[in-house]
């Protein structure tokens, strides 16, 4: 070990292995990240490049889902709100005001935010179903208004002639996939984190939070604000990506799919509906290839939904993961499921199991 | 003007009143929100199509057949997709609305999507005050009404009646005192599609019928049930009632009033929750902990 690099390359990947190629499912994540990232060297062409972009947008707007409903409980009939408004946020002001797309969708973000913490103050003192289907109504709301102003909004046919935000395909991909890698590793850490461990409690039980002395307003607010700024961040990456915004972005249809992706890959995951997004978009786009199958595409998609949730009520991703980890018993540390012994602890992981020698101290 | 707002309201009211009656039945009995409900509603009114115009049956035997269809198909849905996962409430919801998506497909491949007409049951008008009135439209009335009064019978007046509002009001104590809840909630789910469907049978003439029918109603029916508070019956007839109304006169006095209909329906249900957040006639639900 006398070269410092190679020293250095050495750590890396002694903390690679022992951190992350020791249990499959960051392995998993891993080889996900370097595919996003690689993609385009295998050279797709433009229809692969097209599906992977809105891939990416969708996985956003399911993780940012994922945070309000998974983790905070409060779970939301309406999300394509905040996607719209971030799309047409973005839009706006980027052809109304001729500013630079970048401005636009930052914009946009904080458009989307604020409506976030609007809808969330509107809906504190509702709970359960019937926040859920208070909330489904506000984007219908929008849509109504937008078709009542047609001269500000575009009516029916949107908002168009949007620039897009770098001019190369690839380029594009690239904003859109780094874009997707940071707001949904950044919304997995503020879901790991003291902040996540509140919201898990509140949707448990919010009577118990409050009792033990934490302002829950104000966390149910932060929910809201966090998810909508991170869904308008994704309305506004598809507006600049489709050059326009219609009321599409605003549907009851695209908030259902949101809350199918988000349950169908496990809520409170932030991976799960992730998984989700990544498995379910393709298949349908793929499916759309076929003549006679495109026209089923929705039918074999819900019938797929279904099925799987037949068998797996609680999420893809949640079944999956239980299927190739265990948790130690005593440390509450996960293992690769044909481990006999935990790595950390050394304790046996099945009933039968011998221990493992106990490790000297390190 | 007046009488064609006092008209439209009572008759869409009643309509919102049979689909957010069921609705709200089966919300309060077995804590499904049934996202399915006005896809029911939807494939009664294309069974009552193929039964009146391609088998070329009377009115009232495809009415009576398509009612009795569409709950048949209602109670096997419950049984195969709905009371397998009845534990994990995420994957009741999803499988609600992949069961609306489903429905919605597949009458668009056997019907396409273009919008079908049916002709009326009865024709003819009625004049009363100055405002005429199709007989169609006084039929769907009458039978909100006579639907609604048997509904109002069954659970006031009938052991099973009581054993649902049991149920509603506490289900483990319901199962403890002898009643058998999961065949109370199958009860409860064929009655309320039943109502969806009757709902769907009566307007079909009136509307057009087309696979994506069910949302709009979907949209407004939750929020007159919001509105009146889950799971409470007077409160879903009140609620319809004046969604019915609002619609009707933003329809008539606002300009470009159709586009906002919708979204007037829906704010009101937000200011209305605002103030008392269980709806207007909503019980507060125990803490469910």
């Amino acid at each position: 070990m006398a070269n410092p690099v190679s020293f250095a390359a050495f750590r890396a990947w002694v903390n690679l292995r022992n951190e992350v190629l020791i249990l499959p499912s960051r392995t998993l994540a891993l080889a996900w990240t370097a595919g996003a990232l690689l993609l385009p060297v295998l050279q797709p062409g433009p229809y692969v490049l097209r599906v992977a972009v809105m891939t990416c947008i969708f996985a956003i707007l399911a993780a940012s889902w994922d945070l309000l409903s998974g983790y905070a409980g409060q779970v939301n009939f309406g999300h394509a709100l905040f996607f719209g408004a971030g799309a047409y946020g973005s839009s706006l002001v980027s052809l109304r005001l001729g500013l630079s797309p970048w401005i636009g969708m930052a914009c946009g973000a904080v458009v989307a935010g604020a409506v976030g913490l609007a809808v969330g103050y509107l809906c504190l003192r509702l709970r359960g179903s019937y926040l859920s289907l208070a909330t489904l109504a506000f984007p219908l709301i929008v849509i109504g208004l937008l078709f009542a102003f047609p001269e500000f909004s575009g009516g029916e046919m949107g908002v168009s002639g949007v620039r897009s935000l770098v001019v190369s395909r690839i380029a594009n991909y690239y904003v859109v996939a780094l874009g997707m890698l940071v707001l949904v590793f950044g919304l997995w850490a503020v879901a790991d984190s003291q902040f996540g461990l509140v919201l898990h409690a509140i949707r448990d039980d919010e009577v118990a939070v409050r009792a033990s002395g934490l302002n829950t307003t104000r966390y149910k607010l932060a929910a809201f604000g966090i998810s909508a700024f991170t869904a308008g961040i994704a309305g506004g990456l598809y507006a600049h990506f489709m050059r326009g915004a219609g009321p599409s972005t605003l549907e009851t249809a695209l908030s259902f799919q949101v809350i199918i992706w988000g349950i169908f890959g496990g809520v409170a995951t932030i991976y799960g509906p992730v998984t989700a997004v990544f498995l379910l978009y393709p298949f349908t786009e793929w499916l759309g290839n076929f003549r006679t199958l495109g026209e089923l595409r929705l039918l074999i998609f819900a019938v797929v939904v279904l099925l799987v949730l037949l068998f797996m009520p609680r999420g893809i991703a949640p079944w999956v993961r239980d299927k190739i980890e265990t948790e130690c018993p005593r440390c509450k540390q996960r293992n690769v499921a044909w481990r006999d012994s935990c790595r950390l602890c050394a304790a046996p992981l099945r009933a039968g199991a011998p221990a493992a020698r106990a490790q000297s101290p390190r | 003007m007046l009488q064609d707002i006092l008209v439209t309201g009572l008759v869409n009211g009643g309509v919102y009143a049979l689909l957010a009656t069921g609705f709200s039945l089966i919300f309060g009995v077995a804590r499904i929100v049934n996202i399915a409900h006005t896809a029911f509603y939807m494939m009664a009114a294309y069974c009552f199509y193929g039964l009146l115009v391609k088998v070329g049956l009377g009115v009232v035997p495809a009415a009576v057949l398509a009612v009795a269809a569409v709950t048949a198909l209602s109670v096997v849905c419950y049984r195969l997709v709905i009371e397998p996962v009845r534990q994990h409430e995420a994957a009741v919801l999803i499988s609600t609305i992949a069961l609306a998506l489903i429905f919605q497909e597949v009458m668009l491949l056997a019907f396409g999507g273009s919008f079908l007409g049916i002709p009326s049951a009865v024709e003819g008008v009625v004049t009363v005050a100055g405002v005429s009135i199709p007989y169609q439209r006084l039929l769907i009335l009458v039978v909100a009404a006579a639907v609604l009064a048997a509904v109002w019978y069954l659970l006031y007046r009938t052991r099973l009646g009581l054993a649902i509002r049991a149920t509603a009001n506490d289900l483990e104590v319901a199962n403890l005192m002898g009643m058998h809840v999961h065949r109370v909630a199958m009860a409860t789910v064929a009655i309320s599609v039943a109502l969806a469907a009757i709902a769907g049978v009566a307007v079909a003439p009136v509307f057009v019928v087309d696979p994506f029918m069910w949302l709009a109603p979907l949209v407004t029916v939750l929020a007159i049930v919001v509105l009146g508070g889950l799971g409470s019956l007077k409160g879903s007839l009140i609620g319809a009632l004046v969604i019915g109304y609002v619609e009707a006169l933003t329809v008539f006095l606002l300009p470009k009033g159709a586009y906002l209909k919708g979204a007037v329906a829906l704010s009101i249900m937000v200011v209305v929750l605002l103030a008392r957040p269980e709806g207007l006639f909503g019980v507060a639900f125990e803490e469910e902990r």
